[in-house]
C-alpha cells in the first residue's frame, strides 16, 4: 500500500482566467469571483490524480477536508483519506502549512499540490522539504520548477516515482514579489529548494530514468573547474543545487541557497550578500563567480542570486564568470535563450550574446543570453 | 466472388494492412538440440600427420590446456538454419519495410546486383596480404571508387579504411591533431567546434582524440548561429565538424561563412557528409571551404547495413593533408596498382588492412550503375519525397516540424508530437512502437532532445508515392488513436514479435542479463 | 548534353508523371525550390564529371566481372597467409543466414520491429560468453584492433591511471593503431620478450610494472604464432600492482585452449574473423571485449550490451539495451569513446557458426590445427638451413619460419612461390628486423597433408 498526501490550494489560478495577475491576497480573489472567475485548481488536480486509477487498489491518499483536496480526490473516484480540519471557506496559506505538517508525519511517499508559486513556498515554509513533493500547476504565474508542466504529466511522474522508476532532483522554489510586481517592477527571491521527481524521458526520451548520468555530468564539471581553478584566486558560488553538488565534489561544502565564496579550498564567506562580497574584490582581484541555471526559466542573474550585484558583475568581468549546466537543463529550456536581469540594463548588455556554458569534463555549450 | 482489389480500399483511400509480424515464440538457441547433436562435420587430420606428430598438446602447460568444454549448443544442421530464418523472419529490413522512419540512418534499396556481386569468390578468395600482382581486380575497385568520391566532394585524397562513420569522424579528428602537432601547436589548440544537430560521433570522437568540445546551439530558427562560433572560436581552435545539412533536415546556408571564420582562426574543418544523399551532385564540400570530410558507404551508397554493419567511412582530405592519411592509400602508376605506405606522416593505421572491400564494391558498382545523372536524379527525388511527406505528417493533427517554418528541408525532417503529447499525454517513443503494430520503424532522435516529443524521418529516393502514402497513412492512423484512446497507444505494440519488455532491469547490475549464462545464474534471483 | 529522361529502377518516383504529381503536391515549380537555402555559388554547375554509367544490370556484371577477374584467389593458390586475417572453411549456413534480406538490411529498429536482430546478437555474445567463460560480451566492433585500442581505455578509465604495457611482439599495424588511439593521453611502454620462449620477459615486467599502471596486454597465442605460457604469471603481477590484464586470443583456440579469464584476465578481447567469415580482402573482421559482470566493467564498454529481459506477457521475454546510458548515443560526449554502425552482421554470423560446431567441432577444429601447424613446422624444419624453432615453445595456427641460413630474401622466396601458384607466409623481415629474413606461415583446418607437403616440395625445390 502506498501512500501519498494531496493539498489543494483552491484558489490558485483563479485571477488568470479573467485576466488579474496573481491570485494572493483577499482583494484580489474578490475582484476575480467579480468578474466571474470559478476556481480550477481543483480540477486540475483530479485530472492529475486520474492518471493514478490503476493503482487505486494500492494506493492511500491522504487530503484535506472540502476543497482543500477532498473533492478533487472524489471527483478523481478514489475514496479520499480525510485528515485534519479547515475553519473556514476561505483558506489560506496558514491553512496550507498546517496541513503540510500534519501530513509530514503520515509517512507519505510523496506530497502532491495544485497551486502556484504561493502554494510551493508554503508548502517549502512549513518543512516540504523534507518529503518527496510535486507540484500540479494550477496557478496563472509559475517561476518555481518543483511544478509539472502540466496535470497529465504530474500523474505520470507520480506513479514512475511510486513504481520506483523516477528519481529525485532538487528543484527550485521561487517566489514573486507580489507588490512590487503590481507596480510593474518583476523581481522574485529563491526561497528554497523542494525534493521533485524527476523522469529523463520527459526531457530526454531515455529508456530509463537513471541518476548516474546527472552526477556524472556534475562530476564532470567539477572536474573541469579543478583543472582550472589556481591558488589565489577566489570562487564565488552561486546557489542552486548544481553548485551545491559541484563543490562538494570539489571537497568544498555549500548551502544551497545563499551565495558563498572560497579560497584555496576554504570557505571564506557563508551566504555573503553584496557588500560582503564588494569586500572580497577589494582586496583581492582575482575573482571567479560560478553561476548556474535558476529556476526551469534559464536565469543565469537576477532570480535568487541578486547578491552577485551589477557592481560585483561589472568589478570581476565577464571574462571571469563561469556558467555550469548539466545538458539536461540546457535542454530543458527548448531552445529558449538565457537570460539576464541584474538590474543594471548597461550590465545586462555586456552578459548578453553567447557564453559557453560548461557541461562537462571538457565539455561545453556556446548558449545564447538575453536581457 | 468480390473484387479482391477494389476491398483494398475505401472511399478511394487504401486500407491499412492487417499486418501481424512474424512470431515464432523461438527458443533461445541454448535451449535447442541435444547432446551429441552435430552441425556441421570438420575435416579430419590425415593418419600421416597424425602418426608424425603424435601429441599435438605436448609443451602446452596444462594449465592453458582447456578442461571443460565450452556449453555451446548441440544442434543438427537443420535445426540451426531453421532457427535463424525464424529469428531473421523476425527483423524488419529495408528489403521488407518502408523504412522511411529510420531518420538520419538513409534506409535505401541496397540493390541485390551489389550483393552478389561482392559474394564473388574473386572477392571473398583473397587474402589481404597476398602479392599485389595477384589483387589487381580489388586494388582497381578501391581506386576508382577513390576517384568517384573526389568528383563528387572536390577533395584530393581518400580512404577507406574506417570502419564506418564514427571511425570517419575519428580519423578526421586524428588528422586534424597530427596536423596541429606537425605546426607546433597541439598543446594550444585543443579545442573542437561542433553543433547540437550533428552526429552525437562528432563530440565523442573529438573527446576521444583528446579535443576539449564547444557544441553551439541554434539560433531560434534553427540554424546553427554564426554569433554562437564566433563567440567559440579562438586561437585554442583546432577545428569544426559539423554535419550540413543537420539532422533537421536544414541546410545553413551561412556555411562558407563558418568555414571562413574558422580557418582564419587558424583552425581546419571537416564535413559530416551522413546527410549527403540529398545533395549528391547539387553541392560539394570543397567549395564550401572543408579540409576533410567523410561519407556513410552505407548510408547515401546503398551499402547494406546489415543490423549494424560491417561499413565503411571513406575518409577524404586536401592536398595539404594528405601526408596524415592512415596508411596504406591505393595508387596507380599508370601501369597497375599498389598499396602506398610512403604517407610521411601518417596517423598509422586505424584498423587491419584497408577496410571492408565488398562494401567498397557495392558502393562503387551503385554509383556505376547510376552515373552524374542518376546521382543527381538520387538527391532530387530524395528531398522531393522528404518534402512531400513533410506535406502529409504536418497535415496529421498533433505534429509539428520545429523550425525554419514554412520552408523546404532537404532530405528528412526532426518533427515535434509536442502538441499531441500536451493533448494526449502520448508520448513520441510510445508512438513509435505502436507503428511497429503497422511495420514500420520510427525513430525519436539521438540524446539529448532538443526537439521534444521527436520523431525523424527520411524517406530517401528508394520508396514510391504509394508507399510514402502508406506510411504517413500509419502515422496519421496511430496519432489518432493517440487522441481517441491514448491506452491503447501506450501499451503497444501488439502485433509485433513481442509485447511490452520491462526496461527497468537493463540498468540494474543486479539484475541486467547481458548474455544466457548471466541470466542463468541471475534468474532464480530476479523476483517474477 | 542528354534530354533523355531515364527512368531509374532504383528510383521509383523518377518516372516523370509521378515526379509532376509530387511537385504540383507541394506547391512546387521545380526540385529547384528545395534548394533555395544552398547559395549559389556552392551550386554546381552542370553534371559531375563520372564516368558513363551501366544503367542495364546485365553490362554493369559484365564490367564488374571483368575487373575482378583480374585477381587471383586462395581458391586458385596455395594460401599459408595468415597474420590477423584467416582463411578457415565459412559453412554454407553462415553465408545463408548473412545473405537473408532480413538481417542484411535491418539497422537500427526498437527491440519489437528488430526483435529478430537482438536476439541473434544476443546470441552470439551468450556463445561467445560460453567459448571465454565470461558473463559479459559486446555487440562486436570494427574489428579486433578496435577491441584491444578500446580494452586499452577501458583500463585507463577503471583504474585512472594513465600508462600501459605491450608486448614487443605485437604486430606493428596493430601497435600502430593503438599508439593512434592511445597516446596523446596515455603512456605506452613496451615490454620485452624472452629470446627463448618469445613470451614476456617476466624480470623486464617486475622491473617496468609501478602502481601507475593502467593495465598489462599481452596475446595468445601471439601475433607471431606462439602461445604465451606464463599467463598466470603475469596476471598476477599485473594484479599485485592494480593493473588491469588484457589477452587478445584468437577465438578458434578456444575449444583446445584454456579461456584467458582462467588463468586472470580482466579483460578478453580478438578479432572473430575465424568464426565464419570469409578473408574478402580483410574485410570480414569484427571485434569482440568480454569482462566479468562487474558494474565497474559494464559501465565501460562503449558498445551496445544486449541484455534478455521478461515482457508484460508471461512467458515470453524480449531484448534490450543494457545501461544506454553509458554510451555516446545517449550521451554524446561524455559517453564511452563513441558507439556507431560497426560489425554486427559478422556477430550473427559467428554466432551461427558457433551453434553450427558447438562443443566438440571446436575442440576438433583447434586439434586439428595444432596438428597440422606442428606437422608443417616438422616438415619444413627438415629442409636445409631452414629453422622452424625460432621460439621453442608450441604454436597454434601459425608459425615463424627463418630463411637466414638460406641466403635468400623472403621477398624473394615469396617470389617464386608465387610462380607456383602459392601464396607464403607474411615477410616479418622489415617489421621484425631482429628476426632476420622470417616469414609467417600459417595452417589451418583447410590444408589437406598434401597441401602441406606440397610446400614444403616447392620450398626445397625454391631454395636448391
Amino acid at each position: 500500500m502506498k501512500r501519498i498526501g494531496l493539498i489543494v490550494n483552491p484558489i490558485a489560478g483563479l485571477g488568470g482566467r479573467v485576466g488579474l495577475k496573481g491570485s494572493d491576497g483577499l482583494e484580489i480573489q474578490q475582484r476575480a469571483f467579480e468578474l466571474g472567475a470559478r476556481p480550477h485548481a481543483s480540477d486540475r488536480a483530479t485530472e492529475a490524480l486520474k492518471c493514478l486509477l490503476s493503482m487505486k487498489s494500492d494506493l492511500d491518499i491522504l487530503t484535506c477536508p472540502g476543497n482543500m483536496g477532498e473533492i478533487a480526490v472524489r471527483q478523481a473516484g478514489f475514496l479520499p483519506n480525510v485528515v485534519g480540519n479547515i475553519l473556514s471557506d476561505h483558506t489560506t496559506a496558514e491553512d496550507t502549512k498546517r496541513a503540510v505538517k500534519e501530513f509530514l508525519n503520515k509517512d507519505l511517499s510523496l506530497l502532491l499540490f495544485t497551486g502556484g508559486d504561493g502554494t510551493a513556498r508554503d508548502i517549502y515554509a512549513a518543512g516540504g522539504s523534507e518529503i518527496p513533493t510535486l507540484g500540479i500547476p494550477a496557478g496563472v504565474k509559475i517561476y518555481s520548477a518543483v511544478y509539472a508542466i502540466h496535470p497529465r504529466a504530474a500523474g505520470e511522474l507520480v506513479m514512475a516515482y511510486l513504481r520506483e522508476e523516477a528519481v529525485l532532483n532538487l528543484a527550485e522554489v521561487m517566489d514573486v514579489d507580489e507588490e512590487e510586481f503590481r507596480k510593474g517592477r518583476v523581481s522574485s527571491k529563491l526561497y528554497g529548494f523542494l525534493k521533485v521527481p524527476y523522469l529523463q524521458r520527459f526531457v530526454q526520451g531515455a529508456k530509463a530514468a537513471s541518476p548516474k548520468s546527472l552526477f556524472s555530468a556534475l562530476e564532470g564539471i567539477a572536474k573541469n573547474l579543478f583543472e582550472r581553478m589556481s591558488p589565489g584566486t577566489i570562487y564565488i558560488f552561486g546557489p542552486g543545487s548544481s553548485t551545491q553538488l559541484i563543490a562538494k565534489y570539489l571537497g568544498m561544502k555549500k548551502n544551497l541557497l545563499g551565495v558563498d565564496a572560497y579560497l584555496d579550498g576554504r570557505l571564506i564567506a557563508s551566504d555573503a550578500n553584496e557588500s560582503t562580497l564588494l569586500g572580497l574584490l577589494l582586496n583581492n582581484p582575482a575573482v571567479e563567480i560560478i553561476v548556474t541555471l535558476i529556476g526551469g526559466q534559464g536565469c543565469i542573474f537576477g532570480r535568487g542570486n541578486q547578491q552577485i550585484s551589477p557592481q560585483v558583475i561589472s568589478k570581476v568581468g565577464k571574462k571571469n564568470i563561469l556558467v555550469v549546466s548539466t545538458p539536461e537543463k540546457l535542454n530543458a529550456l527548448k531552445g529558449h535563450p538565457l537570460w539576464v536581469d541584474t538590474g543594471d540594463y548597461e550590465v545586462d548588455k555586456i552578459l548578453c550574446g553567447y557564453i559557453p556554458i560548461i557541461t562537462g569534463y571538457k565539455e561545453y555549450v556556446m548558449y545564447k543570453v538575453t536581457a | 466472388m468480390n473484387n479482391i482489389t477494389a476491398e483494398r480500399y475505401t472511399d478511394g483511400k487504401p486500407n491499412l494492412r492487417r499486418f501481424h509480424q512474424a512470431c515464432w515464440d523461438e527458443p533461445i538457441i541454448f535451449e535447442l538440440g541435444q547432446p551429441g547433436q552435430r552441425g556441421i562435420l570438420v575435416p579430419e587430420v590425415e593418419e600421416g600427420i597424425k602418426s608424425q606428430v603424435g601429441d599435438p598438446f605436448k609443451g602446452i602447460s596444462d594449465s592453458l590446456l582447456r578442461k571443460d568444454p565450452p556449453e555451446l549448443p548441440e544442434i543438427s544442421q537443420p535445426a540451426v538454419l531453421r532457427h535463424y530464418v525464424h529469428i531473421s523472419q523476425e527483423t524488419l529490413g529495408v528489403d521488407c519495410n518502408i523504412d522511411v522512419g529510420q531518420g538520419t540512418c538513409t534506409m535505401k534499396y541496397s540493390p541485390k546486383i551489389n550483393d552478389q556481386l561482392a559474394r564473388m569468390t574473386e572477392l571473398t578468395e583473397l587474402h589481404p596480404l597476398q602479392d599485389e600482382t595477384t589483387v589487381q581486380g580489388i586494388l582497381e575497385i578501391f581506386w576508382r571508387f577513390e576517384q568517384i568520391l573526389k568528383e563528387i566532394s572536390g577533395l584530393d585524397r581518400f580512404t577507406m579504411q574506417p570502419g564506418a562513420g564514427s571511425a570517419a569522424i575519428y580519423t578526421n579528428a586524428s588528422i586534424i591533431r597530427a596536423y596541429h602537432a606537425s605546426m607546433g601547436e597541439l598543446d594550444r589548440r585543443d579545442e573542437i567546434i561542433t553543433t547540437i544537430f550533428s552526429h552525437p560521433s562528432d563530440a565523442a570522437c573529438a573527446k576521444v582524440a583528446g579535443f576539449k568540445v564547444i557544441t553551439l546551439y541554434p539560433n531560434e530558427d534553427g540554424y546553427p548561429d554564426i554569433e554562437a562560433l564566433k563567440a567559440a572560436i579562438s586561437d585554442r581552435t583546432a577545428g569544426l565538424l559539423i554535419t550540413n545539412p543537420e539532422d533537421t533536415g536544414i541546410y545553413n546556408p551561412k556555411i562558407t561563412e563558418f568555414t571562413r571564420l574558422v580557418h582564419a582562426a587558424g583552425g581546419l574543418c571537416s564535413y559530416d557528409q551522413a546527410n549527403a544523399n540529398g545533395i549528391l551532385g547539387i553541392t560539394r564540400a570543397r567549395e564550401a571551404g572543408f579540409d576533410l570530410c567523410h561519407f556513410n558507404l552505407h548510408k547515401t551508397f546503398s551499402t547494406p547495413h546489415g543490423c549494424g554493419g560491417p561499413a565503411v567511412g571513406a575518409t577524404g582530405v586536401t592536398k595539404e593533408l594528405i601526408p596524415f592519411l592512415p596508411v596504406p592509400l591505393v595508387d596507380f602508376d599508370g601501369e597497375k596498382y599498389y598499396l602506398n605506405y610512403d604517407i610521411p606522416n601518417s596517423i598509422g593505421k586505424i584498423r587491419p588492412f584497408y577496410g571492408v572491400a565488398p562494401a567498397v564494391l557495392k558502393a562503387y558498382a551503385w554509383v556505376m550503375a547510376l552515373g552524374a545523372e542518376g546521382l543527381r536524379e538520387v538527391a532530387e527525388i530524395a528531398v522531393l519525397n522528404n518534402n512531400y511527406l513533410l506535406k502529409k505528417i504536418l497535415a496529421i493533427r498533433g505534429a509539428s516540424a520545429p523550425y525554419a517554418k514554412g520552408k523546404r528541408r532537404i532530405e528528412q525532417v526532426r518533427y515535434s508530437w509536442e502538441k499531441l503529447y500536451e493533448e494526449t499525454g502520448v508520448h513520441s517513443d510510445e508512438l513509435g512502437i505502436r507503428a511497429a503494430d503497422f511495420g514500420v520503424h520510427y525513430w525519436t532522435s539521438h540524446h539529448p532532445y532538443v526537439v521534444p516529443e521527436p520523431c525523424t524521418l527520411e524517406p530517401t529516393e528508394s520508396y514510391s508515392k504509394e508507399e510514402l502514402d502508406e506510411y504517413a497513412a500509419i502515422i496519421e492512423n496511430v496519432a489518432n488513436e493517440a487522441y481517441a484512446d491514448p491506452e491503447l497507444v501506450k501499451n503497444a505494440p501488439y502485433n509485433s514479435t513481442v509485447h511490452t519488455i520491462d526496461h527497468y532491469p537493463l540498468d540494474d547490475p543486479q539484475q541486467w542479463c547481458i548474455t544466457w549464462r548471466a541470466y542463468k545464474r541471475k534468474a532464480q534471483q530476479i523476483p517474477a | 548534353m542528354s534530354f533523355k529522361k531515364v527512368v531509374y529502377p532504383y528510383i521509383p518516383n523518377s518516372e516523370p508523371g509521378v515526379k509532376a504529381q509530387m511537385l504540383k503536391e507541394v506547391n512546387a515549380s521545380s526540385v529547384d525550390e528545395f534548394y533555395r537555402d544552398i547559395p549559389s555559388e556552392l551550386r554546381i554547375n552542370g553534371q559531375l564529371n563520372l564516368p558513363p554509367p551501366f544503367t542495364s544490370e546485365y553490362s554493369l556484371r559484365r564490367h564488374i566481372e571483368k575487373i575482378l577477374g583480374k585477381n587471383k584467389t586462395a581458391r586458385q593458390y596455395l594460401n599459408f597467409l595468415g597474420a590477423g586475417c584467416y582463411q578457415h572453411h565459412v559453412p554454407a549456413v553462415c553465408d545463408e543466414i548473412n545473405s537473408r534480406g532480413e538481417f542484411l538490411t535491418a539497422y537500427a529498429g526498437e527491440p519489437y520491429d528488430d526483435h529478430g536482430r537482438f536476439q541473434s546478437l544476443f546470441e552470439y555474445t551468450s556463445m561467445m560468453a560460453e567459448l571465454l567463460e565470461m558473463d559479459v560480451v559486446n555487440v562486436p566492433t570494427y574489428d579486433g584492433f578496435q577491441a584491444a585500442a578500446t580494452a586499452l581505455r577501458m583500463a585507463c578509465r577503471i583504474t585512472n591511471r594513465n600508462k600501459v604495457l605491450l608486448p614487443e611482439t605485437l604486430g606493428r599495424d596493430l601497435l600502430s593503431k593503438i599508439q593512434d588511439y592511445l597516446k596523446f593521453d596515455v603512456e605506452i611502454i613496451m615490454v620485452k620478450h624472452d629470446p627463448l620462449t618469445g613470451g614476456m620477459d617476466l624480470h623486464h615486467l617486475e622491473v617496468s610494472l609501478t602502481q601507475d599502471y593502467a593495465a598489462v596486454f599481452f596475446e595468445n597465442p601471439s601475433y607471431l604464432g606462439f602461445l604465451e605460457l606464463k599467463g598466470i604469471e603475469i596476471t598476477d603481477m599485473a594484479h599485485d600492482h592494480g593493473a588491469v590484464c588484457i589477452v587478445s586470443v584468437d577465438p578458434i583456440s578456444l575449444g583446445v585452449l584454456e579461456p584467458p579469464v582462467k588463468y586472470g584476465a580482466d579483460i578478453v578481447v580478438g578479432d572473430i574473423q575465424p568464426l565464419g567469415m570469409h578473408m574478402q580482402y580483410g574485410g570480414g573482421q569484427a571485434g569482440f571485449i568480454a569482462s566479468r559482470d562487474e558494474e565497474k566493467y559494464v559501465m565501460q564498454y562503449p558498445s551496445r550490451l544486449f541484455g534478455i529481459v521478461p515482457t508484460r506477457v508471461k512467458g515470453e521475454y524480449g531484448f534490450g539495451d543494457v545501461a544506454y546510458e553509458r554510451t555516446s548515443f545517449a550521451k554524446r560526449e561524455e559517453g564511452n569513446e563513441w558507439v556507431g554502425t560497426a560489425a554486427a552482421l559478422w556477430g550473427i554470423t559467428a554466432g551461427v557458426y558457433l551453434a553450427l560446431m558447438g562443443p566438440q567441432g571446436m575442440r576438433e577444429i583447434g586439434e586439428g590445427i595444432l596438428y597440422r601447424s606442428k606437422y608443417a613446422q616438422q616438415e619444413l624444419g627438415k629442409l636445409t638451413n631452414v629453422n622452424t624453432g625460432m621460439f621453442q615453445v608450441p604454436h597454434f595456427k601459425e608459425l615463424i619460419v627463418n630463411f637466414d641460413q638460406t641466403g635468400k630474401t623472403v621477398a624473394d622466396i615469396n617470389h617464386r612461390l608465387l610462380e607456383r601458384n602459392i601464396f607464403g607466409g607474411k615477410d616479418l623481415s622489415h617489421d621484425f628486423q631482429w628476426l632476420g629474413e622470417s616469414a609467417l606461415f600459417c595452417f589451418t583446418e583447410i590444408h589437406t597433408k598434401e597441401d602441406i607437403d606440397q610446400l614444403v616440395t616447392t620450398l626445397k625445390e625454391v631454395l636448391a
